[in-house]
């Protein structure tokens, strides 16, 4: 097997969440194409530990993981408080910072 | 010999089974990837990333990756999907269709992800043409993984731990209603 065919495949699934994360209004929707973008790395790193036969790239994917739990728990919470405010988690209309 | 072990045995030595599976798990994991950004229904574009979180287990299964699969299936499919979940039905996102999910310019997005993949298509094949993975590639055992997390990788794991629990007292904290 190729690395190239993991590769392609992580950068495929890369593009399509960069592509998610910037049309999305809903900031739920956003969170979930950032877990995509997430799991483009994850099968990076995983796709060289395999490669080198090195067991760090699986490590290294678990830490992501755990980052990623982190991260989603934080967001929700971020929404959550948005929504509890505005009403709304639509995120063209939370621009209190814009001049 | 019963049929389940050699079915084991045929996926395992022969070399072109791994890579139609691949090819399979592929295609199902980019179309569900392409139809949740592109739905206009919150409850099925997490659907869709189920079957795209589901299908990336089984990418890390082909690699040999058996406790970052198992891992992925339970913290991911089990615990990232339910929260998110949780926020379709605390925000009250209208179930049914809904057609003010997206921006307006949606071209733009598309051209960056496009050139995005571009340069990141160019210089991968740049980098690596046709390396293949070696033949002879073994499992990566779970033993191994808790040998290298508790040896050499023991101080991210203590700061990751620090860092979970951080996070969760913090959205504890920022979700709180007083």
């Amino acid at each position: 097997m190729w690395l190239n065919q993991f590769l392609f495949f992580a950068a495929a699934l890369f593009c399509i969440g960069v592509y998610g994360v910037l049309t999305r209004k809903n900031a739920v929707l956003m969170l979930m194409s950032i877990e995509l973008i997430l799991n483009a790395v994850n099968i990076n790193l995983v796709a060289f530990g395999s490669f080198n036969q090195d067991i760090s790239g699986q490590v290294f994917a678990l830490f992501v993981i755990a980052v990623a739990a982190a991260e989603v728990g934080v967001g929700l919470a971020i929404v959550l408080l948005i929504y509890r405010n505005r009403r709304s988690i639509d995120v063209t209309e939370a621009d209190l910072l814009q001049g | 010999m019963t049929l389940a072990p050699s079915f084991a045995l045929l996926v395992a030595t022969t070399s072109w089974a791994p890579n139609i599976f691949f090819w399979i798990i592929a295609v199902v994991a980019l179309v569900s990837a392409l139809k949740m950004v592109t739905t206009d229904n919150v409850v099925h574009a997490s659907l869709y990333l189920l079957v795209v979180l589901a299908a990336v287990a089984a990418v890390y299964i082909i690699l040999g990756a058996e406790f970052a699969a198992a891992t992925q299936v339970m913290v991911y499919i089990g615990a990232i999907l339910v929260l998110l979940l949780f926020g379709v039905m605390l925000t009250r996102a209208r179930l049914g269709s809904d057609d003010d999910l997206n921006h307006d310019q949606r071209w733009i997005g598309a051209l960056v992800a496009v050139a995005l993949g571009a340069v990141m298509g160019y210089s991968l094949w740049e980098a690596f043409e046709d390396v293949q993975l070696p033949d002879d590639r073994a499992v990566q055992r779970t033993s191994e993984v808790a040998d290298s997390i508790f040896g050499s990788y023991i101080v991210p794991f203590e700061a990751i731990s620090v860092l979970l629990l951080a996070a969760l007292i913090g959205a504890v904290v920022v979700a709180r209603r007083d």
